[in-house]
């Protein structure tokens, strides 16, 4: 009943009197490369149906074909903000998976870097959800202070965004003086800055109209979607695996989960600007704490080649190469599988491993956080404004890296 | 309740459909028969309040050097936010016959996870409102991660051959 002009613009005939329209996938709201297809009735949306996968690259599927060490950079590319989180959540996985010790000193390193992903990537969030809504001046303010952080990730791994700084049963380098420093400095002055963009945001009455009853989800929906996160959590369910199954050194910090009510749009952004204080202070706890002592574990399969006195480096047939070799001739290569899930800024990243005994993941399945966050986008796009659903995916938080894989 | 006992409650209520019981590194997998699969995680949701579905996927077992039953199985990791426990179930699939009932009805958030397991894996989840390809294009050939699926291949999906086309007739315009 459709004909088709050249734009792919499907115009309707007869009865149906929809208007089709396809938002993306080089849409500046989508956050990337994602498409939804709107049916409209006027400027209301009758059918929303997000259409993804434009950013595939088979990670689960090079995953089986490289070492467990070789599978760090790919997390790197999964939520590309935020990277550091992701290769935390890997390692974690992987060390339960193969019964990997990590040394305190190398936890806190790592509670600290994530910490710091968190809060750069609720600043690209809030800088970018903000100007989508039409807050220009935030999304300046934003990327001041990600810039502080993301020198700091260059100082410490070389690296501003594709990290790849945890190892199996560690870290890679050390953090220095200067870093401590430069976070202490960072860490002194963050608090004023969160004031800073409140004030822009908060008295705005244009931010308010548009995010304030937007988008709301209750909170039994919100689980019934697997929404997880920010997100799950602005719906009043509390739910942080950071408290829940306490991964690296978090049963040893001291902070809260922020929980909003009301479950819309602006629920939602309080719960990721209350979330910054609380990665500051955890922050700060880990200056204050950090224990000395190495950063790798003993029996940490390494991927940088030789050099640790009695340190045994044998080819390994089944894995096929030298690189990953254990020391201490324990069988890590062991049978089994394992679920292990980290919270990362955009909610819950879980790992699921299988292990055949080859030295590489048999099966390795990544639940994204940002896949189920825009699968729930159909429902909760459903019978809102066009204008609406741009606050909607701003504030879902979503990276296409991450949902596509 | 510890998810070990959690699995044996499972199992007065389904003896029948009860595979075996597993624990590894503290986390519990129970493979369980597909046929009753729906009324399974529906009895797990209200009775244990597990309400928070983690993941869902599938595995292809096609060059697993472990014992195994069939070739497909498909993965849910249940999750109780109120007690905070963990268990997996894993469903067998036969390769002749991969298709196993859809937990759409239980969480919406299902749908999407069993379109990927779907698109990537071939198998077919009963009842799903819609069951589509999702990552790979609507037209593409094979099913991924699936461990005969050839690595290379000896030619181009036929969508980049019109995407070729296409490219080659706006080169008579100068840009």
């Amino acid at each position: 009943m459709t004909k088709t002009t050249t734009l792919d613009v499907q115009v309707a005939d007869g009865a149906d009197d929809k208007y089709r329209l396809k938002m993306g996938p080089q849409h500046p709201a989508t956050h990337g490369v994602l498409r939804v297809d709107l049916e409209l009735d006027g400027e209301t949306i009758d059918k929303c149906d997000p259409q993804v996968g434009y950013l595939h690259r088979g990670f689960e599927k090079l995953a089986e074909h490289r070492t467990y060490a070789q599978n760090i950079v790919l997390t790197d590319r999964l939520d590309y903000i935020a990277a550091m989180a992701n290769n935390v959540g890997y390692c974690v996985a992987v060390e339960k998976l193969l019964a990997i010790d990590v040394p305190p000193r190398a936890q806190f390193i790592r509670v600290m870097v994530c910490e710091m992903a968190r809060i750069s990537s609720h600043l690209l969030w809030l800088a970018t959800h903000a100007l989508d809504i039409g807050a220009m001046t935030v999304f300046l303010y934003c990327f001041r202070e990600r810039e502080v952080l993301l020198e700091l990730f260059a100082e410490l791994c070389g690296s501003r965004l594709t990290n790849t700084y945890t190892r199996l049963g560690g870290v890679r380098q050390d953090v220095t003086h200067s870093i401590m420093l430069k976070l202490q400095r960072f860490v002194d002055e963050f608090p004023d800055h969160i004031a800073e963009y409140e004030t822009l945001i908060d008295t705005n009455r244009i931010w308010l109209k548009r995010t304030i009853g937007i988008g709301p989800i209750s909170a039994d929906k919100a689980v019934d979607l697997c929404l997880t996160g920010p997100s799950l959590r602005g719906s009043g369910v509390d739910y942080d695996i950071r408290q829940h199954v306490p991964y690296a050194a978090y049963d040893q910090m001291d902070f809260e989960v922020p929980v909003g009510e009301t479950g819309d749009t602006y629920a939602r952004y309080r719960c990721r600007m209350e979330e910054f204080r609380q990665s500051n202070n955890i922050l700060r706890q880990c200056i204050e704490r950090m224990p000395p002592g190495p950063i790798l574990g003993k029996d940490a399969p390494d991927l940088i080649m030789p050099a640790k006195p009695g340190r045994k480096i044998e080819f390994d047939a089944v894995a096929g190469n030298a690189l990953i070799k254990l020391i201490d001739n324990r069988d890590l290569y062991m049978e089994g599988d394992v679920y292990v899930a980290t919270e990362v800024p955009k909610g819950e990243l879980g790992f699921y491993f299988i292990s055949d005994g080859m030295g590489r993941p048999y099966r390795m399945h990544i639940r994204s956080p940002s896949f189920l966050h825009i699968g729930a986008l159909a429902t909760i796009g459903q019978g809102v404004m066009i204008a609406d659903l741009i606050a909607i995916i701003g504030t879902l938080d979503v990276v296409l890296g991450e949902c596509d894989r | 309740m510890e998810p070990i006992r959690i699995a044996a409650r499972l199992q007065e209520k389904f003896p029948d459909s009860i595979l075996g019981i597993i624990e590894h590194r503290g986390q519990v997998t129970t493979s369980v028969a597909r046929t009753l699969i729906v009324e399974m995680i529906q009895f797990l949701k209200t009775e244990h309040q597990m309400n928070h579905l983690n993941c869902l996927c599938g595995v292809d077992n096609l060059h697993r050097t472990a014992h195994f039953v069939e070739r497909f199985e498909v993965i849910y990791q249940l999750y109780s936010m109120e007690n905070r426990t963990l268990l997996r179930l894993k469903a067998p699939v036969p390769e002749t016959d991969p298709a196993i009932d859809s937990i759409c009805g239980l969480w919406t958030g299902a749908n999407w996870l069993e379109r990927e397991t779907y698109d990537l894996f071939g198998i077919v989840f009963n009842n799903h409102p819609n069951l589509k390809r999702i990552l790979t294009p609507d037209d593409w050939q094979g099913h991924p991660l699936r461990k005969d699926y050839a690595l290379k291949g000896d030619q181009e999906w036929s969508g980049f051959e019109q995407l070729k086309e296409k490219a080659a007739q706006l080169k008579q315009f100068e840009f």
